[in-house]
């Protein structure tokens, strides 16, 4: 059962008030009475859109929003990233591109958030996941549906899932989500 | 490199807000009390001084660029040199070990270090939008940035490869708040039960709120001298206290940004290139982890900090232990989540990876004159956070490394009684300890060793 709220939330926002106390004359006695003064204080707000690149990583983006999963890799060494990287940190050689949608996935590490940075607030509660895929050596963070967040267990470690892919991209990594492989009809 | 002495310290009370004052003037509330700690005045010691080194983690908590020349200007250290550190959560320790390579390496003769962060600023939620903003933002991030999540990730899979428990994790949240009970600088004293904890709001499961540090408003300040910076305080008339306090090792370690990218290295890679030298050197221990490679674990994945092993490994060598649960009388480690403190127990070498969770519940990281109301095996042997941690204590990110710097000096000096106006907290004879600072998912981490002069 939820539980119950025992306070009202504080937000910002309010009446604008003019006319700050302060004292009439600024003979010694008032201004050293400002000491004592509680402080000021007044909202500012900063906004500011990003033209964020993903520079040598567009492809997987542009790979997700066509329903397939890509992968980097070191051509020489077989070294193989599921999360985007332009160059092998053991031989700081090139990777190349592979695709992995059909490869075997399964939950290495997983969290229910059950709070969360205010951007994801509404989203909570949700499940985090890192996925471990076969013949891939990292793995990759994901967002997991499919499973009660309320019944979280370690028996979800090793669990099989699949990709799933939003029909309208929103270019970013949660273009793809995972689903338990058992809950597919 | 020349030896370099930690010669006071002040730390303002951790709070959740101070919008009393202006982060220059919190800092100078930490600096006032260092310089007073020695029976200089302000004039003076700024004097004397030749420069600083400033810390603090995020821009975005002021919405303001810059701060660290405001903090100098404030505290009337210009024109003097200065340059500001960040490395998140670790940003205080990488200062602390900055100004000791100033002192070290022969360029200053007396360096302050200060940090701070004003936490308050923002609501609490966006608070934790802007530390998350420190994971990858075109990858992390926007699957649902949020630090405790990620730590959350990284426990479950520490639960289910070593069998560690989440009442074993309660038990740290009880020793380091129960400790703080004694800490008039914690932001936190209260006694919590194991149930306590369990009970508490669930952040990201297993995380309790209990598990978690807080967000808080402070500053801390220490200052660094050579033996000549030393002299020359003493000229000056200050009363530096004795024993004196030296750092005779420093080390730091740093792994990927996107935990996802970590390593797994096999069995023989762990052993050659990660193992303490204690670990080396026992056949009995060795054989111990190649049973958990045959049983699948791989280093250091998603459930160990390969820089905070990397960092304790470099600081023990420098200073030249090996044995750090026999070696060190006590440890300041950076336990934002008492997971954290369970897997750095590890990395430090105090246990075997795999055994953080008995070890927590062992008795050995307590503190032997606090009753904390559960039953442990054993006497206690190294405390960890005698003074609360940051789970008690607070983590007003730039000040917490240093936070630990000045709490390692006082017990040290054998002046913890003086400054927290109670003796509880003394480690008793402790000659050597350790301070460890940790950021980001283990991206940074920082160990030093301080110790009192023979």
């Amino acid at each position: 059962m939820a539980e119950i709220p025992k306070k009202r939330p504080e937000t910002l926002g309010g009446y604008v008030v003019h006319g700050i106390p302060f004292p009439k004359e600024t003979d010694p006695d008032s201004l050293a009475f400002l000491k004592r003064m509680a402080p000021l204080q007044i909202e500012q707000e900063y906004k500011i859109t990003y033209l964020h690149s993903y520079g040598q990583d567009s492809p997987w983006f542009a790979a997700a929003s066509n329903k397939r999963l890509l992968a980097n890799r070191d051509s020489k060494t077989g070294y193989t990233y599921a999360t985007p990287r332009g160059h092998d940190m053991y031989s700081g050689e090139e990777t190349e591109w592979i695709d992995i949608s059909t490869r075997k996935a399964s939950v290495h590490a997983f969290t229910v958030c059950h709070f969360g940075s205010e951007e994801f607030l509404p989203e909570t509660p949700f499940v985090l996941i890192l996925v471990e895929y076969e013949d891939v050596d990292t793995l990759f963070m994901a967002r997991l549906v499919g499973v009660d967040p309320l019944a979280a267990s370690l028996d979800w470690i090793g669990m099989e899932i699949e990709p799933r892919f939003l029909r309208n991209s929103k270019l970013k990594p949660t273009d793809v989500y995972f689903i338990p492989r058992a809950a597919e009809a | 490199m020349r030896p370099v002495y930690v010669v006071s310290g002040g730390v303002s009370k951790f709070a959740k807000a101070r919008p009393d004052k202006t982060f220059q003037a919190i800092v100078k509330e930490a600096y006032d009390y260092s310089i007073q700690d020695i029976g200089l005045d302000f004039p003076t010691f700024n004097s004397l001084v030749d420069g600083s080194v400033a810390s603090y983690f995020s821009d975005h908590f002021s919405r303001q660029l810059m701060s660290g020349i405001m903090a100098q200007d404030y505290l009337g250290l210009c024109p003097k040199p200065s340059h500001r550190v960040e490395g998140g959560g670790a940003t205080g320790g990488l200062c602390f070990q900055e100004a000791w390579k100033a002192i070290a390496s022969g360029h200053m003769e007396l360096c302050v270090a200060y940090g701070f962060e004003t936490m308050s600023r923002v609501e609490t939620w966006k608070g934790n939008e802007f530390i998350a903003l420190a994971s990858d933002v075109s990858w992390d991030y926007p699957v649902g940035g949020f630090y405790s999540g990620y730590y959350a990730m990284m426990v479950t899979r520490h639960m289910k490869e070593f069998g560690t428990t989440v009442e074993q994790m309660a038990t740290v949240s009880v020793k380091n708040h129960t400790n703080a009970y004694y800490n008039p600088y914690a932001q936190k004293r209260h006694r919590y039960s194991i149930e306590d904890v369990r009970n508490s709001p669930m952040v990201a499961w297993p995380l309790t709120r209990l598990d978690i540090c807080v967000m808080s408003d402070g500053a801390a300040v220490t200052l660094f001298a050579s033996e000549d910076g030393l002299r020359r305080l003493e000229a000056a008339g200050a009363k530096v206290r004795r024993p004196l306090v030296r750092v005779t090792g420093i080390g730091r370690g740093t792994d990927a940004m996107r935990m996802a990218d970590r390593p797994h290295v096999d069995y023989e890679t762990f052993i050659r290139d990660y193992a303490t030298e204690q670990e080396k050197d026992s056949d009995e221990t060795r054989a111990y982890y190649k049973v958990l490679w045959d049983r699948g674990t791989r280093y250091p994945g998603v459930h160990s900090f390969r820089a905070g092993r990397t960092a304790g490994n470099m600081a023990y060598k420098h200073a030249g232990i090996d044995d750090p649960l026999n070696e060190l009388d006590f440890i300041e480690l950076h336990d934002a989540y008492t997971s954290s403190e369970i897997q750095t127990y590890e990395d430090l070498g105090l246990c075997r990876y795999g055994e953080g969770g008995a070890f927590a519940t062992s008795g050995k990281a307590f503190m032997p004159n606090v009753e904390y109301d559960l039953d442990l095996e054993h006497a206690p042997l190294c405390p960890v956070n005698p003074s609360g941690g940051l789970i008690a204590c607070g983590h007003p990110v730039g000040a917490t490394g240093l936070m630990q710097g000045v709490f390692a000096m006082w017990q040290l000096q054998g002046s913890i009684g003086i400054h927290f106006k109670d003796d509880t907290l003394q480690v008793e004879g402790a000659k050597r300890g350790a301070i460890h600072s940790h950021a980001g998912t283990g991206t940074y981490v920082t160990v030093s060793i301080l110790e009192q002069e023979a």
